[in-house]
């Protein structure tokens, strides 16, 4: 059976955690996450957090070269997100030395990494 | 209040911000979040001015704002748990014991207060983070600057720099960026961008891009006191050091530089009476206490040629030979087109300026458009070509740098210039009137 991910692609919003605007779309999206469950389709998923959080990293000069890493998301239009890895790190230098081995960032690409929301603190 | 209080007073306010510099990276370590160092620190500094007056400065005053500070963290994180970003605060307090006041004066020592700084210079200075945020961030937690002494110093509005400074340490939190030294392996390139940060607070301060030629002096002593910071927690780095000196001998001559109504002198012109020899000489020492270590990099070889500037005790008596050989070694460290400028001036000064110009008219402006926009190039380019006879192209030249952007001393001067060589040029021939 064919595996698929699902990149969720809108406007970034700020809205108040607790309005019910917000409150209605959690809901909707809870729903889908038990509907897809139910099916078995649900393999995992997460919501990341907002993109100035985010930091880019490239090896120019190839393989085991030394990293270049930029504050922001990845916003070239020629290339296209063609996958994802989901990484336990310690930190973000963690995070940013296993993104900089990953075949994207050092022949030619590029790997943007962004942290996932953790909602399991009390 | 008398005018010995208020002077009491201002002593206070400076002593505040020297230990307050010291403690905040310990804060930020003991809290991990530097946001939240900042706000209790800026609570431990209020409650110091009210009781200190009354009952004299503490013995150890560093670790008395600290105490004080932890404790209105607690405080903080107790009151506002309700807000998301106190949240993994509150698992701190679950988890750290609270140390006695006299624990904490125990645990303080000089060596892990310089720990702490060196981490903090590390942290905001990440490459994770923009050059504009680093900047920005390390002025305000390295340096001790409020967001309206930043914006004045960067000539940026009040809440850009906020702005920057919220995004940057909130990005530091939820990044997870670690506040650490960077490992042995990781140091070179990590130092490199702590340099950098560094160097672009001192270049802004000394050399601003626009207003008065030393209008911006205090941002400049503020980065020669990071560089000296740095230089004194990381000692066996020759670079930490070369910037430190770096710094000195180039802000040595800043008050030389500039004449009683604002206008900039060439080094060929400067008072050298005027220049702070001490500080000239502090930085040659320390070139030479680095130079056995045998690993030179860009900012001592740039400290090198500022201190042979700074040694030469008339123009004339400038050692350009050894000012041009810098400069090619710069070069091979630093293939910059602002180095290779440079380094065609000191070949011009050594050996005529026909050799000068070959180094300079390597730069091929098809392959890098952006020097039609810098005004040193064309101002060099232009005395260059003035001084191998070529008038008319030399002239031009100079009308392509005065179209650029440049501080007002710069313009000044370069307008005086373009009248005298145009009238030299010579008064038009009777026949064309």
């Amino acid at each position: 059976m064919p595996r698929y991910t699902a990149l969720i692609y809108e406007i970034p919003a700020f809205a108040n955690p607790e309005s019910a605007e917000f409150q209605a779309i959690m809901g909707e999206y809870m729903a889908f996450g038990d509907a897809a469950s139910a099916a078995g389709v649900m393999k995992g998923g997460e919501a990341l957090m907002p993109v100035p959080t985010a930091t880019t990293v490239t090896v120019p000069g190839g393989k085991g070269g030394e990293p270049l890493t930029a504050d922001g998301p990845f916003a070239e239009t020629k290339e296209v997100l063609t996958g994802f890895y989901l990484l336990d790190c310690a930190d973000l230098d963690e995070a940013l030395k296993w993104a900089a081995q990953i075949p994207a960032a050092w022949t030619g690409g590029k790997v943007e990494v962004r942290p996932v929301i953790d909602f399991s603190h009390p | 209040m008398t005018a010995a209080g208020e002077a009491a007073g201002d002593n206070l306010v400076e002593l505040l911000r020297t230990e307050g510099r010291k403690v905040i990276a310990t804060l930020a370590r003991l809290t991990g979040d530097i946001g939240l160092a900042e706000e209790s620190l800026q609570d431990a500094i209020e409650r110091a001015l009210i009781i200190w007056p009354k009952q004299g400065v503490p013995d150890r005053p560093a670790a008395w704002l600290t105490t004080t500070a932890r404790n209105k963290a607690l405080d903080r994180i107790r009151r506002e748990s309700g807000r998301p970003d106190r949240e993994r605060q509150s698992a701190w307090i679950r988890t750290t014991p609270t140390p006695s006041v006299e624990e904490l004066h125990d645990l303080l020592t000089e060596s892990v207060i310089g720990d702490d700084q060196l981490r903090l210079m590390f942290t905001v200075c990440h490459p994770a983070l923009s050059r504009e945020a680093r900047v920005a961030l390390a002025l305000k937690t390295v340096g001790g600057l409020s967001t309206t002494e930043i914006a004045r110093a960067l000539l940026i509005p009040e809440p850009t720099v906020a702005q920057r400074v919220v995004r940057a340490k909130r990005k530091i939190c939820d990044a997870h960026i670690a506040f650490r030294v960077p490992p042995d392996h990781e140091l070179p390139a990590r130092l490199q961008t702590v340099l950098e940060t560094v160097y672009s607070i001192f270049t802004a301060g000394h050399h601003p891009a626009e207003g008065a030629l030393d209008g911006r002096l205090d941002l400049a002593l503020e980065g020669q006191r990071i560089a000296g910071e740095l230089a004194r927690l990381m000692p066996d780095e020759p670079e930490c050091v070369g910037l430190w000196a770096l710094t000195l001998a180039t802000h040595a001559r800043s008050h030389a530089r500039v004449d009683a109504d604002g206008g900039a002198v060439l080094l060929a012109d400067q008072e050298r009476e005027r220049w702070d020899h001490a500080s000239i000489r502090k930085a040659d020492s320390l070139l030479r206490s680095v130079l056995s270590s045998r690993r030179p990099g860009p900012f001592q070889v740039q400290a090198a040629i500022a201190c042979v500037h700074g040694l030469a005790r008339t123009f004339a008596e400038t050692d350009w030979t050894e000012v041009a050989a810098l400069y090619a070694l710069l070069f091979e460290l630093q293939p910059t087109h602002v180095v290779r400028v440079n380094w065609s001036v000191a070949v011009m000064e050594a050996s005529g300026a026909e050799a000068g110009l070959l180094i300079l008219n390597r730069i091929d402006r098809a392959e890098s458009p952006q020097v039609e926009r810098w005004h040193l190039y064309w101002v060099t380019k232009a005395e260059l070509e003035h001084r191998t006879g070529q008038i008319a192209a030399g002239l031009a030249s100079l009308e392509q740098a005065l179209a650029c952007d440049m501080n007002d001393a710069d313009r000044a001067l370069l307008e005086r210039r373009r009248e005298e060589r145009a009238q030299s040029r010579g008064a038009p021939l009777p026949s064309d009137g």
